[in-house]
């Protein structure tokens, strides 16, 4: 059972008040932190638990720059057997560059399962996975968060809207968007991080792909980010828990929500 | 890697480093930067999400933690790998212990104690058989270790234990009989690395197993702060411990104490530095969501000073730290680990950074427990309360300046390494200090302001370093071998040590940073350093002043100070912009941002 997971590194965004660069087409990074995306986590753990039970070896896969190398070094740790990170050079991307590009790598490996995250923490777009299914013209299914492997299919469940939950079986090879929660993510050891040490990293420049013009040409482009207006209407309630829990159930109520 | 230089342990005094020659925070390899990763992901996940329960004594709850961070190796981050240790350089294990040490005290006392003073004895002065027999088990957390020193009536003096140790006629075991005060982790520990006086007079170190007769422990201790770890008495009656467990050899027991001592001092550094981050994080969140007089506090100058100074003061002691984890390791290269006298080999080399050491713990204590009271401070009332992890923070803080020796003992120690080094002829003290003197005759301060940035800075640091040598100096002429009995003349030289290491730490880490990436990317880095040696500078001044018109009168005193007036000069900055320039930089990310892992 060979697996390839696909990761991105993010910056950490919580409780940061970020601010738009020069440019006005990103916010600026200098001061983040960087860490390997949350959903990719689950998808890396994922993979892993996959190969401890059936066997094979786990690839994990990113479109980046030497920095990003730390989220590659980070699966090598907790149990992948390979990394591979394609140097996009300054190539503008977007989710069906990023795609094309996984789509060739993969194509050139042997796999029968390939995991995403939903989306990453930091555009939040959550395409990439379906894209590269159909480049890879594999079966697919996004939000997975359950899955039980038997012989050459799985039994997964995905989450749908609204709390509920579908069970479908998937043929290999296939694609699954893994989704938070899906299992626990373990810490790396020291031990695990020795060995990734000596584990292969290969590092392929996008030129040496193959692809063409077009496949190389973003659809999408970011025009401006902008932080959203302050607008009116907004009341912080201050206090202790109890104060401000009584406050809100009395907002509540004079709004009209039956509790 | 890059090579930095082996400096003498104290060579800091006597000797301008170059940036290069150190190493920093910004030198972290990529594994030590997974390492700490690793750590902190440990720390957020296990013991952020425990702080209630760890508040509070239990036992169960810390093997079970203890456990899962062996699993990680956490444990035997410093023991051999062939006793089931990781073999980590110190550099890492500092990462480890710095992230792992956050406001949880019912694990980070246990976690110092396990991988520190109730394992290192062993790892440093075990027989190879001792330590087969016992780190593997420490390492995984089947035992858990606890180191017995200090005793009812000695403390400070502990070398003059009073517990006794009588060997059997049958020569096999020894009969040790005593009471032990306040070990931390007593209520659940396996293993005590102990000390008692063989014959009377012969301090000696044992390894004594908790499950043997006559071994007890009294009831648990109300303390003021590390309420979730166990600090009780051990009392010894008639224990046997068999002559394999003298750890180290009959009369030495004091090498194996100290030496121990020693990596708990620097280590304690590296702890402090990570709860003052969390204690940053946690002060700008609230300052950044107090609205008072119709804005948040966090735009108040007041709490602007507070922040900058916060993050001023760990951005100096993380400086000081790595740079002495660096020495160290570069002191233990070519050990093998495995030989017979890696342990005294290796005990031997850092008994030479002990004043590094002291530094780190006197520095560290007293950095937390500002930063911890600032941070109660910002947050008001709503600071003092129960429940507030800062409030906790705050208490748990006070015992670093007491244990591990206290920081009085630790700034006499400074002086008197300091003063054995020069008297063994290790560092050239006396000729550095003669040669001052007779410079200083002719020396004519610059009239102008040194060109480029932090090099008025860098010229500063530099005469603290002539000032501090003076002070000394004139002190040993003037006492000789009386000096100790002068304690506050040598607290204030230990004072302006202590604050030459840190200011030294400071600008050499900020310069790296900005040849290696420039000005912007500098620019806090150099705005901390300028604030932080601004301060310290006059502070060595003033000390100096003290000294001489301590020990000097008349002709001699007026002669003394105008030497120093003309090394003293210095031309005061807009510290106050500094301060809002580095307060404003953290508000918008809320978290310590100096460094990067
Ligand atoms: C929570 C807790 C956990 C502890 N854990 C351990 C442990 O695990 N193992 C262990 O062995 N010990 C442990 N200790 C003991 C601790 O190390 C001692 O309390 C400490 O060394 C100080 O000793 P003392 O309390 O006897 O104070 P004393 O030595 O009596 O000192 C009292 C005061 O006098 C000052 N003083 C003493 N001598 C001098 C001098 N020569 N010149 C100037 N001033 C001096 C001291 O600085 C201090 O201010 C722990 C203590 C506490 C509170």
């Amino acid at each position: 059972m060979n697996v390839v997971v696909c990761v991105k590194r993010v910056p950490m965004t919580q409780e940061v008040d970020l601010e738009i660069d020069a440019s006005k087409k990103d916010v600026s990074k200098d001061m983040l932190a960087y860490v390997l995306n949350e959903w990719d986590n689950y998808a890396v753990e994922e993979a892993i638990q996959i190969v401890e039970k059936f066997g094979g070896a786990v690839t994990a896969v990113t479109v980046g720059s030497e920095d990003d190398e730390e989220v590659l070094r980070r699966c090598l740790a907790m149990g992948a057997e390979k990394a591979i990170r394609v140097d996009p050079g300054d190539l503008s991307l977007d989710g069906f560059v990023i795609s094309k590009i996984l789509a060739e790598v993969i194509k050139g490996l042997e796999y029968d399962l390939v995991l995403t995250g939903v989306q990453a923490d930091d555009d939040n777009y959550g395409i990439v996975g379906s894209m590269l299914a159909e480049h890879l013209g594999i079966a697919r299914a996004a939000v997975v968060n359950h899955v039980d492997i038997e012989g050459d299919e799985a039994n997964i469940k995905v989450e749908l809207e609204g709390g509920v939950d579908e069970v479908l079986k998937i043929r290999f090879p296939a694609l699954l968007s893994i989704q938070t929660g899906i299992n626990e993510p373990r810490y790396v050891s020291i031990m695990g991080i020795r060995k990734a040490a000596k584990k292969e990293l290969q590092v392929l420049p996008v030129t040496d792909l193959g692809l063409s013009e077009d496949d190389l040409s973003a659809r999408t482009v970011v025009e401006e980010v902008f932080l959203p207006p302050e607008t009116e209407g907004a009341e912080i309630i201050e206090g202790d828990a109890a104060t401000v829990a009584e406050e809100i159930l009395r907002i509540m109520k004079e709004k009209g929500v039956s509790v | 890697m890059a090579k930095e230089k082996l400096f003498k342990g104290g060579e800091f005094l006597i000797t301008d480093a170059l940036p290069e020659e150190i190493f920093t925070p910004e030198d972290f390899t990529s594994e030590q930067k997974m390492i700490a990763q690793s750590a902190e992901e440990f720390g957020q996940g296990e013991l952020d999400t425990r702080w209630e329960e760890l508040g509070v004594l239990d036992p169960d709850l810390i093997k079970s933690l203890l456990k899962k961070a062996a699993d990680l190796d956490f444990l035997g981050a410093e023991m051999p790998e062939i006793y089931g240790g990781a073999g980590l350089d110190k550099v890492s294990s500092s990462l480890i212990t710095e992230h792992l040490s956050r406001g949880t005290s019912g694990f980070f006392v246990s976690y110092g104690v396990q991988t520190g003073i109730g394992s290192l004895p062993l790892v440093l002065f075990g027989s190879p058989e001792q330590k087969k027999k016992y780190l593997p088990k420490l390492a995984s957390a089947e035992m858990i270790g606890a180191y017995a020193l200090t005793e009812p009536q000695h403390g400070s003096d502990a070398l003059g234990a009073e517990t006794t140790a009588v060997l059997s006629e049958d020569g096999k075991y020894y009969v040790l009989n005593g009471q032990k005060q306040f070990i931390s982790n007593a209520g659940f520990a396996d293993l005590f690395i102990t000390y008692a006086q063989v014959d009377g007079t012969q301090f000696t170190s044992f390894i004594v197993e908790r499950q043997w007769e006559g071994v007890s422990v009294d009831a648990e201790e109300e303390k003021m702060g590390v309420h979730g770890s166990s600090t009780r008495a051990v009392i010894f009656k008639d224990v046997k411990v068999p002559v394999e467990n003298v750890l180290g050899e009959v009369g030495r027991g004091h090498v194996v104490a100290l030496n121990t001592l020693n990596i708990g001092r620097y280590k304690l550094g590296a702890g402090t530095v990570g709860g003052a981050k969390l204690l940053i994080a946690e002060a700008v969140k609230y300052a950044k969501g107090r609205i008072q007089f119709g804005k948040p506090i966090c735009e108040f100058g007041l709490i602007k000073h507070k922040i900058a100074e916060m993050v001023i003061r760990t951005y100096v002691n993380e400086s000081m730290v790595y740079r002495t984890a660096r020495l160290l390791d570069l002191a233990l290269e070519g050990i093998d680990p495995t030989s017979e006298e890696a342990g005294k080999k290796t005990g031997e080399a850092l008994r030479k950074y002990a004043l590094e050491c002291s530094i780190n713990k006197v520095f560290g204590s007293e950095m937390l427990d500002f930063v911890a009271d600032e941070c109660v401070q910002i947050m008001g009332g709503y600071g003092y309360i129960k429940g507030n992890p800062v409030e906790t923070a705050y208490r748990d803080s006070r015992i670093n300046r007491i244990w591990e020796g206290t920081n009085e003992i630790n700034r006499l120690l400074i002086v008197d390494l300091l003063m054995r080094a020069g008297l063994k002829g290790e560092l050239p003290l006396l000729d550095t200090i003669k040669k001052l003197t007779e410079e200083l005759l002719t020396f004519r301060p610059s009239m102008e302001t040194a060109e480029g940035v932090l090099e008025e800075e860098r010229k500063m640091v530099s005469m603290a370093k002539k000032i501090a040598l003076l002070s000394a100096g004139a002190s040993v002429q003037k006492y000789m071998q009386k000096l100790a009995g002068e304690q506050e003349i040598v607290a204030l030289i230990a004072d302006m040590i202590i604050e030459i290491f840190a200011m030294e730490s400071a600008l050499l880490r900020a310069l790296k940073k900005l040849q290696k990436e420039g000005e912007e990317k500098a620019r806090i880095h150099v705005a901390a350093t300028r604030a932080y040696i601004n301060d310290a500078f006059p502070k060595v001044d003033l000390m100096a002043r003290q000294v001489f018109a301590a020990i000097s009168e008349g002709e001699e005193l007026r002669t003394q100070l105008m030497g120093l007036r003309k090394l003293a000069r210095y031309t005061p900055i807009n510290a106050i912009a500094l301060r809002r320039e580095i307060a404003e930089s953290i508000v918008p990310v809320a978290r310590y941002h100096l460094t990067r892992i």
